[in-house]
């Protein structure tokens, strides 16, 4: 029997984004097969990863992760110079966790100036997170969208609960959009719609599925993003065309496995290796389900995935 | 792809004897069709359309076994390219390469590092499944006596012998007798050779190419050389081909019912770098790998892999649940606390682990919420203060139990109030949110 190599071809085609300005722009998605599937299609950009840092000191990452940035973590502004200088990094996701209501409950206005601050501290995109409070992101996300107002951000996480504020401010001023639903295909579908029909470009859209930590759910973001891709490919749903983003760093740091020390749980090996595999995994898992942005903290972990991203390209 | 109705049909003896149960031969082909009868309740078919039907009927990806015995391991049998269309079948086999050119000291090192291996997770014994024997050396010699020492530290460990050496194959092979070893590495210029030797010990044979063409050529081959048994590589090693070659091969085989691709892959994902090592092993968990080759297996390495393998691997319809009682841990006495939570097996394996840490023993509540984690079955409304109330009442606990304290997860402190309205009698006591936490709760009420 002849071999004849079974390839396919599909009828859809991911968005492509590009976020930032001049030369350090990024550009993702824009492929029309699945993930790394260049050889049955076009895999035009390298997904991106950006780092994690956060407007106020990371008390609450463990020891491990907090380390490599105990210099400069206590000021966002020295944090994100050192992602961008020291550790080459190609974007910047800035967490404002600290307006959660629960933690510093800072205020809208703080939230706006340390995202100025922070813009013109650095020259490669950034991404703009709220806390994930559904009412106090509302109107943080408003007040940071104006103050980077053309720089071309990405701004998150627009939910159901929020959406329409949020759409509003990133329209008004020119940024990229994530929308998040909580793992479910047709929710995710169903918000980019409500987005869309407000009149936002859906080739301005990101898609958060929703992330998970190996061990502790991976399998459901792994399953709904292979089913989202599909559907934008095989099924051409415009819909579900944008690309994906995977927020995986507050879900892979909170876990036991990323925090329990070898003397506690032999039979685990190593902390420091441990936590750093364990964000790699859950990284690379969504990169081959269909995320094309990745948001991460452990710049070994970071290091590992470029690695495996450029064995995948080249 | 499966023979369908009629095409069964024309190969049946078209006498209507009823024999088989049903009333004609074709709603017996019908039922064949459809898997939900068997040919061989068919005295008269001929041998001719045993063969054919046989062929066709069998899955898309030859079921192997490697090794005997407890720690024997299954692979093949895959039916689907992607998880959420089906369980994917047979979890893919992790071994480490040990070359007979390595030293004494590190092999034995590697072999006792596998036999430690073992690490329970969500209620799963999960372990380094195999070692590969590498004839590094391409001395006959050197492969039999490393073979010696495997099989005297290790005698339940399946292995797989790797050599392009015939000769070497057959001593190395006889001191695995009996033990249900793969032989790897027949290849374009040995294979009648190679074949040879896997037909007289009865093994499965893997062979290597250059490329799919080259592959498929081989297993053909082989395959009228009368081995049936085959593991396959397609000498893919960087991961941009590992995925393709991979993909094509799961594609060719369930999609087309290409038999001769239709055998478990062996990857091997050795790197110097260990963490991208796990990151290549873990493509291969996830895209279509049976067996995954590693240089290390260090024991983050082996936590991280066996994980995603488990999550991969997980039925996609049905979440892993655990039966709804009231565990206990330790042996807890009339005052000792009490518990709640719900019957998913991560929640479940990781909250008794924790209760168990503390040393202070306790009951368990488990409730049934249909396999769902806390949050996630509060959200749904299966985890709800009525629900609680009820199990609680029903459980029989109270007869158990002196005391009238129930601790809840704090993630649902929300319904402690509703909970105490409809438990009359019962104090609510919210725990901490994460269970790491559990230890140092349970350690300070009970002093
Ligand atoms: C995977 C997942 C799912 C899976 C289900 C997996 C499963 N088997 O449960 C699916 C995709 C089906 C799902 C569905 C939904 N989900 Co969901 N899901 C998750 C996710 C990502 C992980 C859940 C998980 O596995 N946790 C791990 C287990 C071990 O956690 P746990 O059971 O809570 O146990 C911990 C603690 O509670 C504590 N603990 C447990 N028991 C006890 C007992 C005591 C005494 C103590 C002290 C402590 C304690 O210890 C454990 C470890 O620390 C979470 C987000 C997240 N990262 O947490 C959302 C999450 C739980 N889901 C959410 C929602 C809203 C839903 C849906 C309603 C939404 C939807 N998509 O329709 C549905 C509802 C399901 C239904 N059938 O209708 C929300 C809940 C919101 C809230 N705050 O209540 C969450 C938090 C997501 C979010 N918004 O951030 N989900
Ligand atoms: S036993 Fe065989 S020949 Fe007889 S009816 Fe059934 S299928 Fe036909």
């Amino acid at each position: 029997m002849a071999f004849t190599p079974p390839k396919e071809s599909y009828a859809g085609k991911v968005y492509s984004v590009t976020v930032g300005t001049g030369d350090t722009a990024v550009t993702f998605g824009g492929e029309n097969v699945l993930p790394f599937h260049g050889f049955e299609g076009e895999t035009p950009n390298r997904p991106v990863i950006a780092y994690e840092i956060q407007d106020v000191p990371p008390s609450d990452w463990p020891e491990s992760v907090q380390k490599p940035f105990e210099s400069v973590s206590s000021d966002p502004v020295e944090w994100a110079k050192f992602c961008q200088d020291t550790l080459k990094a190609k974007a910047i996701a800035l967490r404002l966790i600290g307006t959660h209501p629960d933690r510093e409950n800072r205020s809208a206005e703080d939230a706006a100036k340390t995202v100025r601050d922070v813009l013109s501290a650095i020259n490669v995109p950034l991404i703009i997170l709220g806390s994930n409070h559904a009412e106090k992101d509302s109107s943080v996300l408003v007040a940071v969208a104006e103050a980077a107002k053309d720089k071309n951000c990405i701004i998150g996480k627009a939910q159901e609960a929020n959406y329409k504020t949020i759409v509003a401010a990133a329209m008004a001023n020119n940024h990229k959009l994530i929308a998040m639903s909580e793992l479910d295909i047709n929710l995710s579908k169903q918000l980019n719609i409500l987005i869309t029909q407000m009149g936002f470009d859906k080739e301005k859209l990101v898609t958060d599925p929703m992330s998970s930590a190996l061990g502790y759910g991976l399998e459901y973001t792994y399953s709904v993003m292979e089913r989202i891709r599909l559907a934008a490919l095989t099924q051409n749903d415009a819909t579900m065309q944008p690309p994906m983003v995977a927020d995986i760093g507050m879900y892979v740091w909170k876990i036991k496995e990323t925090q329990a020390p070898e003397s506690d749980l032999p039979q685990w090996g190593s902390l420091p290796e441990r936590g750093i595999a364990w964000e790699a995994v859950s990284a690379m898992s969504f990169l081959i389900a269909g995320a094309e942005l990745l948001i991460m903290r452990h710049p070994q972990a970071v290091e590992a995935v470029e690695k495996f991203i450029g064995e995948m390209e080249g | 792809m499966a023979l369908t109705g009629v095409e069964i049909f024309k190969l049946l003896p078209k006498t209507n004897c009823k024999k088989c149960g049903h009333p004609t031969c074709l709603a017996f082909a019908m039922k064949l069709a459809q898997r939900q009868a068997s040919l061989d309740a068919c005295p008269d078919v001929s041998e001719e359309a045993k063969k054919i039907l046989g062929e066709a009927s069998a899955p898309p990806v030859r079921p192997i076994t490697l090794g005997v015995g407890e720690k024997a391991v299954k692979m093949g049998e895959e039916t689907v390219l992607f998880r959420h269309d089906k369980k994917f079948v047979n979890p893919c086999a992790f071994a480490v390469e040990i070359k007979d050119t390595d030293e004494e000291a590190n092999v034995v090192k590697t072999i006792e590092a596998v036999l430690d291996s073992e690490i329970d997770r969500v209620g799963q014994k999960l372990r380094v499944d195999a070692i590969f024997i590498s004839n590094e050396s391409n001395d006959a010699g050197a492969l039999e006596s490393l073979s010696k020492l495997v099989s005297q530290k290790a005698p339940d460990v399946p292995v797989i012998i790797s050599t392009k050496d015939p000769a070497a194959a057959e001593a190395a092979l006889k001191i695995f007798a009996e033990k249900k070893p793969i032989l790897f590495g027949a290849n374009s210029e040995n294979l009648d050779a190679m074949a040879k030797v896997a037909t007289q010990f009865k093994v499965t044979l893997g062979i290597t190419a250059k490329g799919l063409e080259e592959l498929t050529t081989l297993t053909e081959k082989a395959k009228s050389l009368g081995v049936e048994d085959m593991v396959i590589d397609s000498g893919a090693r960087k991961a941009k081909e590992i995925l393709e070659d991979n993909t094509l091969i799961r594609r060719a085989a369930v999609k087309k019912n290409f038999k001769p691709l239709g055998y478990p892959v062996i990857t091997f994902a050795q790197r110097d770098d260990s963490m991208l090592e796990t990151l290549i092993a873990a493509l291969g968990v996830a895209k279509y790998s049976s067996i995954i080759v590693l240089s290390s297996i260090e024991k983050w390495k082996n936590l991280a892999l066996f994980t995603l393998r488990q999550n991969i691997y997980t039925d996609p319809q049905v979440p892993m649940q655990v039966e709804q009682k009231i565990y206990k841990i330790g042996e807890p006495t009339s005052d000792s606390p009490l518990m709640i939570t719900t019957n998913f097996s991560l929640t479940y394996f990781i909250v008794s682990g924790e209760i168990e840490n503390s040393k202070v023993p306790s009951r368990l509540a488990v409730m049934d919420c249909e396999g769902l984690s806390v949050l996630t079955a509060w959200a749904a409304g299966k985890f709800t203060a009525a629900k609680i109330a009820q199990f609680i009442k029903e459980s029989g606990v109270e007869n158990e139990i002196s005391h009238r304290e129930i601790i809840i997860p704090g993630y649902v402190a929300i319904l402690s109030g509703a909970i105490e309205d409809k438990l009359e009698g019962w104090k609510v006591t919210v725990g901490p949110r994460e269970a790491n936490a559990l230890p140092a709760f349970l350690k300070s009420r009970a002093s």
